[in-house]
């Protein structure tokens, strides 16, 4: 009986570390591409979910997952256009500032537009419950959420393997001179990443809207979190970050199985076993740049 | 003509901005004649949205004061900052009394905060009023004399919601498991709850911590599910009871819940159909008194939205603090710790009065538990609570439901 219930754990795991993956894949290809830790991450996942709200009061819970991330990805569009472009090349130190300055800023606007008071979300009536199967709980919402999940990242990684544009994105990773000196321009590619790794994000929070609290802070809360996914998964390593996800949520649930106080803290135990061990992180690639 | 470097302008500017944002005392309003209190309240963080319906109230009641010519003949006039941790709270208390002039200290949610800046009162002499934190050891073990206590204490909470469980028939002989915040408030809580449990008749099947900055409760409601307890016990804070209603509402799970501490900003956020149970609550905007009428309808005229539990505790209680002054002539500590002392009534926006007990200087006042409208019966988003009749009952002494001298460790 505890085996399943412990089992049962590994399982939520799994479903919980879609939901590390949705933030901190974008995370993980802004910084793999532009050499730019986004600290401005997490402002976007708040904004996804706020502006879900807005969308899903007028066209419903549907429209709002799906046009939520639009709209973000377009403000991603000019974040790359007016500010994260100028820092590729800078001390990183400067890109860290500006995006933690962003950070602050964006959450003092959605104070500013929306209120200081969360808003409240629900599930949509068809989606709440649970499903049995087997001896294992599930939760009807987060199931579907999984599913979502996974087309996403299937289609991100379609196109980051099986198109132009995703060779020209990878090469720019690793080679962005050699890209260069074949005459061709990374700086829509990088636009591009930007607003599609917002964009995950801002699909993040649409979906966590109904059963987190939705606040201003919300975004400065996942941030520490997915980029302990991203240290852990290693730099530039698509599967890697996935792994991480699910390493994190699986870790999580069990660490709450044995020792509930200890829940948070299971996460950045990990990542000191994993940097202690491997530097890299679990599939990181050498990258010439960041070397 | 001199002409103004531009960047120069900008240095200038940011340095000014960087002045303000770090909380640098401001200078030239110094106006010999205000009353400066000192506030501090959480604006970020998990009990954030609480702190900004606090300085909502605050500031309401502080320009009806002044409006009405001050106190003394003199404007007050609050300084209202973000209180951030317990350290920076103490840090800016300090600051506050030593070189912004600050007469009394006001405010806080936080317990651990509340903690660290009645130390700051203590050293300094000076008064705080602790609004809305709530723990027992406050005005228990780690009271002093110059910290009076507003919000109602965990003890209070437990036995407010605690009897309406008791008439439910859900304490008796059933298995409770528990699920409680990981610091200050919510040990206090789960400690008081546990006494009430044993007390009456009931068993603790579990009692899980949760560190404050959890967002996702899955592990944790699978965990109550194989326990299969009778009821769900939660002894949780701020942003945690929201994210924890509805995820449980999301999972479905059949038990019943009941929690010792919601603020009614919290059940706002829960949204429709997730919110469930019986809680405690210190004063809902739907109380049937003509003055908390005529309190929420002005605040709702002035904000667009009626008040939570907090904006109307830090109304009252300046109010009080304008009424204590006025009084007795003086803005003197230990003139108004005295007057305080004498218990004076005051009146609290509810049917019975209120007063500070001398030997604790917990104000003692009537609680309410609420359960949830059934579906379709709410009239607006923030009418959904259904607000029991108040406790102790009327013909019941006000401190029947409060720690008694012998229970308390309190010593000034």
């Amino acid at each position: 009986m505890q085996l399943m219930f412990l089992l049962e754990q590994v399982v939520n795991g799994l479903v919980l570390g879609g939901y590390y993956l949705l933030i901190a894949l974008g995370l993980s290809l802004i910084f793999s591409v532009g050499g730019v830790v986004n600290l401005a991450h997490g402002a976007f996942y708040a904004l996804g979910a706020y502006i879900s709200l807005e969308i899903g009061k007028r066209l419903g819970f549907v429209s709002a997952v799906a046009l939520s991330p639009v709209v973000v990805g377009m403000l991603g569009v000019l974040f790359e256009r007016f500010l994260l472009r100028r820092f590729y090349t800078a001390d990183p130190i400067l890109s860290l500032l500006v995006t933690f300055g962003l950070a602050m800023v964006a959450e003092q606007v959605i104070r500013i537009v929306w209120g200081a008071a969360p808003l409240p979300a629900s599930i949509p009536q068809e989606l709440k419950g649970a499903i049995i199967i087997g001896d294992f709980l599930f939760s009807r919402y987060r199931l579907t959420l999984l599913a979502i999940v996974i087309v996403v990242l299937a289609a991100i990684w379609l196109l980051l393997h099986k198109t132009s544009f995703g060779s020209v994105v990878r090469a720019g990773i690793q080679r962005p001179d050699m890209v260069a000196a074949l005459g061709i321009r990374l700086q829509p590619y990088m636009t591009t990443i930007v607003a599609l790794g917002v964009g995950t994000a801002a699909l993040g929070g649409a979906l966590f809207a109904p059963i987190t609290i939705v606040h201003p802070a919300m975004g400065a809360e996942i941030i520490t979190a997915a980029f302990v996914v991203v240290v852990i998964g290693g730099l530039g390593s698509f599967w890697g970050v996935v792994l991480a996800a699910i390493l994190v949520g699986v870790v999580r649930g069990v660490t709450i199985h044995f020792l509930p106080p200890a829940g948070e803290a299971s996460m950045y135990v990990l990542m000191i076993l994993v940097l202690l061990l491997r530097p890299r992180g679990l599939l990181g690639e050498r990258i010439e740049k960041f070397e | 003509m001199t002409r103004i470097d531009r960047r120069q302008v900008l240095k200038t500017g940011a340095a000014f901005a960087g002045g303000s944002a770090l909380g640098f005392p401001a200078i030239g309003r110094a106006q010999a004649n205000v009353i400066k209190i000192g506030h501090l309240t959480p604006l970020t963080g998990f009990l954030g949205a609480l702190g900004a319906y606090a300085q909502l109230g605050l500031k309401m009641a502080e320009e009806e004061i002044n409006k009405a010519g001050g106190v003394l003949g003199r404007p007050l006039e609050v300084m209202s900052e973000d209180s951030v941790n317990p350290a920076t709270a103490s840090t800016k208390a300090q600051r506050m009394l030593e070189q912004n002039g600050a007469t009394v200290l006001l405010g806080e949610i936080n317990s651990a905060s509340a903690k660290t800046i009645m130390q700051v009162a203590a050293r300094n002499k000076r008064l705080f009023m602790s609004i809305g934190a709530r723990s027992d050891v406050l005005r228990g073990k780690d009271c002093n004399r110059y910290t009076f206590h507003v919000d109602i204490p965990v003890t209070v909470m437990v036995n407010a919601a605690g009897q309406a469980l008791l008439r439910e028939g859900l304490v008796k002989g059933k298995r409770i498991f528990s699920i409680t915040s990981d610091y200050l408030f919510g040990h206090d809580l789960a400690k008081a709850a546990k006494n009430f449990y044993a007390a009456n008749g009931g068993t603790q099947v579990g009692d899980e911590l949760v560190a404050t900055d959890a967002t996702d409760f899955s592990p944790y409601l699978l965990k109550v599910r194989q326990a299969k307890p009778d009821l769900v016990s939660t002894n949780l804070g701020g942003n945690q009871v929201t994210n924890f209603v509805k995820q449980y509402a999301e999972f479905g799970l059949p038990f019943p819940i009941a929690g010792f501490n919601l603020n009614t900003a919290d059940a706002w956020a829960a949204g429709e159909g997730n919110l469930s149970g019986i809680w405690p609550t210190v004063w809902h905007h739907d109380l049937d008194i003509p003055a908390s009428k005529t309190f929420v309808a002005d605040f709702a005229k002035k904000y667009g939205k009626p008040p939570e539990n907090h904006a109307w505790i830090e109304y009252v209680t300046l109010k009080i603090m304008a009424q204590a002054m006025a009084e007795t002539k003086s803005t003197d500590t230990d003139t108004l710790i005295a007057y305080f002392e004498k218990e004076p009534q005051f009146d609290l926006l509810k049917a019975r009065k209120g007063y500070f007990r001398s030997w604790d200087h917990q104000l003692m006042q009537e609680a309410y538990p609420f359960t949830v409208k059934p579906k379709g019966q709410a009239k607006d988003q923030w009418d959904f609570l259904k607000l029991g009749a108040a406790v102790p009952a009327a013909d019941q002494p006000l401190e029947v439901l409060a720690p008694t001298k012998e229970q308390s460790e309190c010593k000034m």
